[in-house]
């Protein structure tokens, strides 16, 4: 008999009867998510607690504090997401290199348009750091929702040092429940879907806290007021 | 770290566990450094529970959660089994340790990879995975912080979510500068972490294959769940082109909506946070269009004891076990010896509970009665886990004369019968319920009190010898009506 059918049967032989399935309740109704005071003060709240920063910006003003960031961080080469296959398909989610070309003094700017494969060598060594659009957040950790895609792999938000991510402050649930509810994540799941809750950290040496143990170092969220343009 | 360097991470038969209990309780080093690490534990754990109500719902739901999945578990299996399939992801299934190594060495062979990259994994603690991928001259390499110390130091881990807390920066710091090339000695933790980092970036940039555990995974959608804070783990499931998971088959649940909790409990539980900084949702390899994320995700189901504990129902909760570790967190008997005198790949209160499964109770009786019962671990179990009662049973099965006939029989159940300790507690059991042979055992023993051994062994090792009092009980009460009625 195969492992597979030997581990099966034994379960079976135990003959547990099935007990009934636990009722999960959301406790935020349905409809009320969205862009709520209180939902972002605790969504800011709970990030700069985990050592991230967070910039509140105007639809309009992102890209110029993209560029303060960089000027400050010493960012010399941004890593960006690439062009959506169908621009607009993707709700909420433009691609910034569709509306961001170089500026002066600013950092040179990359696409991530080739496989991994390709492209370790610039991506574990060059970069400064890189820039993501958050699909959708969670208040009551703080917490960015990131999906795989074409144009917006994971491993920008991985290897660069610096990871700085817009959001658009609209898509925020007030928790997990809500935002998978709402999401229909059951129905849809990318091949990787990601939280990500602060800058990569680690207590293992003395419970001592530090930070950049495998991931980035910094993360800093554009959190941005409406619909980025 | 070459791959021919001595490893010293066999299995230490736990039968030999009160001797390492006591070189640990001889070591004042250690035993602050653990105490320093559990009361830090403890005290972030309690921050996150203020209130006891809404702990007590929220660990209500837990149970409820992982009791139905494991009421459905071989459905749950067989979901999971279909819908990781369908999304691209291998599924393969372990019955022990040695199956699990096999079918990982055959992927690293069949990969022609000589080097495999490991997020945290408990399970492949438990199976000896580096141990027998080494035998076959492949190289495992541990990228969890605290792992990765570990087996620098040729060492295992002495607890399950914070592995090197024996350890202390010192330690560490004369461990990397002797052990990695060009460091020299630094006790700053920030730097010592980044030359972790270092060392590590390379091997997650050169390795064909990683390894991850699984915390959750979900049967209605075919996914993984992994959760951590450093980044390797995302680095392990995501650079390589081969990604390979491995975890028991009891860390399924039905729905998506049962992570939510479940996920509170355990970060909260294990080092106190509301949330960890990566939670990864793992549901197929890299599609066509994507530009990275592995080639390959195999999943290997490991039984390994799990369904002998599952077939009775009393062992069967040992079961909703979520390995947040709060149990050895708050145990005055792990605080006190340290993970790594159990011997057993799960340390404290938990695994006292679950190695029998896996090991039999002939190596492990020993373990199930290092409990001062106190109840703590049951008290903090996210899940309700009865881990004392469970204990109190095991104690009785590994000392029981044989197998009852209604239930299937543990392994190694009686094996710790003592032929001596069997008899005193029968002789017991006679004189405790026959009241002519109880008042003339004390009226002998109070009389002959003068003649009470001084060295009564284990008991005198650290208290005064006991002795009888000079009237028992019965004598003083009557003495005590006498004069009453004398005086009235």
């Amino acid at each position: 008999m195969s492992a597979r059918n030997h581990i099966l049967s034994r379960l079976r032989n135990a003959k547990v009867a099935p007990l009934a399935s636990p009722i999960i309740p959301v406790s935020t109704p349905i409809d009320d998510y969205g862009f709520h005071p209180e939902y972002l003060e605790s969504f800011e709240k709970n990030l700069i607690a985990a050592h991230a920063q967070v910039i509140p910006a105007g639809p309009r003003h992102w890209r110029q504090h993209i560029a303060e960031v960089c000027q400050i961080k010493g960012i010399k080469h941004l890593l960006m997401p690439g062009q959506p296959p169908l621009p607009g398909a993707e709700r909420h989610l433009p691609a910034p290199s569709t509306w961001m070309s170089a500026w002066d003094n600013g950092p040179e700017l990359t696409v991530f348009d080739s496989p991994i494969e390709n492209f370790k060598d610039v991506l574990f060594d060059d970069i400064d750091a890189g820039l993501t659009i958050a699909e959708s957040a969670v208040a009551d950790t703080g917490t960015l929702v990131l999906r795989s895609t074409p144009w917006q792999p994971r491993t920008l938000s991985l290897v660069p040092p610096i990871h700085i991510c817009l959001l658009d402050a609209r898509c925020m649930y007030p928790d997990l429940l809500t935002a998978m509810t709402v999401e229909g994540w059951q129905r849809d799941m990318p091949s990787n879907l990601l939280f990500i809750s602060g800058p990569s950290k680690t207590a293992d040496i003395q419970q001592t806290l530090a930070y950049g143990a495998h991931g980035p170092k910094e993360l800093i969220v554009i959190m941005v007021a409406g619909e980025i343009r | 770290m070459s791959s021919n360097e001595p490893q010293t991470m066999h299995f230490q038969a736990p039968g030999t566990f009160k001797t390492r209990a006591q070189d640990v309780l001889d070591n004042p080093d250690l035993r602050k450094s653990f105490r320093g690490a559990m009361d830090f534990l403890m005290q972030k754990r309690s921050a996150q529970f203020p209130d006891d109500a809404q702990f007590q719902a929220l660990r209500l739901q837990g149970e409820a959660i992982r009791q139905y999945s494991l009421s459905k578990l071989p459905d749950l299996l067989e979901q999971l089994e279909k819908n990781l399939i369908a999304n691209g992801i291998q599924v393969h299934w372990a019955k022990n340790a040695s199956e699990a190594q096999t079918l990982i060495a055959d992927i690293m062979v069949k990969a022609d990879a000589k080097l495999i990259v490991k997020g945290k994994s408990m399970v492949s603690e438990e199976v000896e995975l580096n141990h027998a991928l080494e035998a076959q001259g492949i190289e495992a390499m541990e990228s969890d912080m605290g792992e990765y110390i570990v087996q620098l130091a040729g060492e295992r881990p002495s607890h399950i979510i914070m592995p090197a807390i024996h350890k202390t920066k010192e330690d560490i710091a004369r461990l990397f500068a002797e052990k990695v090339p060009g460091v020299d000695y630094t006790n700053s933790v920030d730097e010592l972490i980044q030359i972790g980092r270092r060392v590590l970036r390379e091997k997650f940039r050169e390795t064909k294959v990683g390894l991850s555990g699984v915390n959750m995974a979900v049967a209605e959608t075919g996914t993984l769940c992994l959760v951590e804070n450093e980044g390797n783990g995302r680095m392990c499931t995501t650079v390589p082109d081969i990604h390979i998971a491995i975890t028991g088959i009891e860390k399924v649940v039905e729905k998506l909506e049962h992570v939510p909790p479940l996920l509170t409990l355990l970060t909260r539980s294990a080092t106190g946070q509301a949330v960890t900084t990566y939670f990864n949702w793992i549901s197929g390899p890299r599609k066509a269009d994507e530009l990275d994320g592995p080639k390959e995700v195999h999943l290997v189901l490991v039984d390994n004891g799990r369904t002998q504990a599952y077939a009775r129902p009393d062992f069967r909760a040992t079961l909703q076990c979520i390995r947040c570790g709060a149990c050895m967190n708050h145990c005055p008997v792990y605080t006190r010896i340290g993970g790594l005198a159990y011997g057993t790949t799960y340390p404290g209160p938990i695994g006292k509970i679950i190695s029998p499964h896996m090991l039999g109770l002939e190596s492990t009786s020993d373990l199930v009665t290092a409990s001062s019962l106190c109840g703590a671990c049951g008290e903090v179990c996210p899940v309700k886990i009865p881990i004392p009662e469970l204990l109190i049973d095991l104690r009785a099965r590994s000392q029981a004369g044989g197998p009852d006939k209604f239930t299937p029989a543990l392994a190694g159940e009686g094996e710790g019968r003592k032929p001596l300790m069997a008899l005193s507690f029968k002789l017991w059991r006679v004189l405790y319920s026959t009241p002519i042979l109880y008042r003339l055992f004390s009226f002998c023993a109070t009389r002959l009190r003068k003649l009470s051994p001084k060295n009564q062994g284990a008991w005198t090792d650290s208290r005064t010898p006991l002795i009888p009092a000079a009237k028992s009980l019965h004598e003083l009460i009557r003495a005590r009506k006498h004069q009453q009625q004398t005086t009235t």
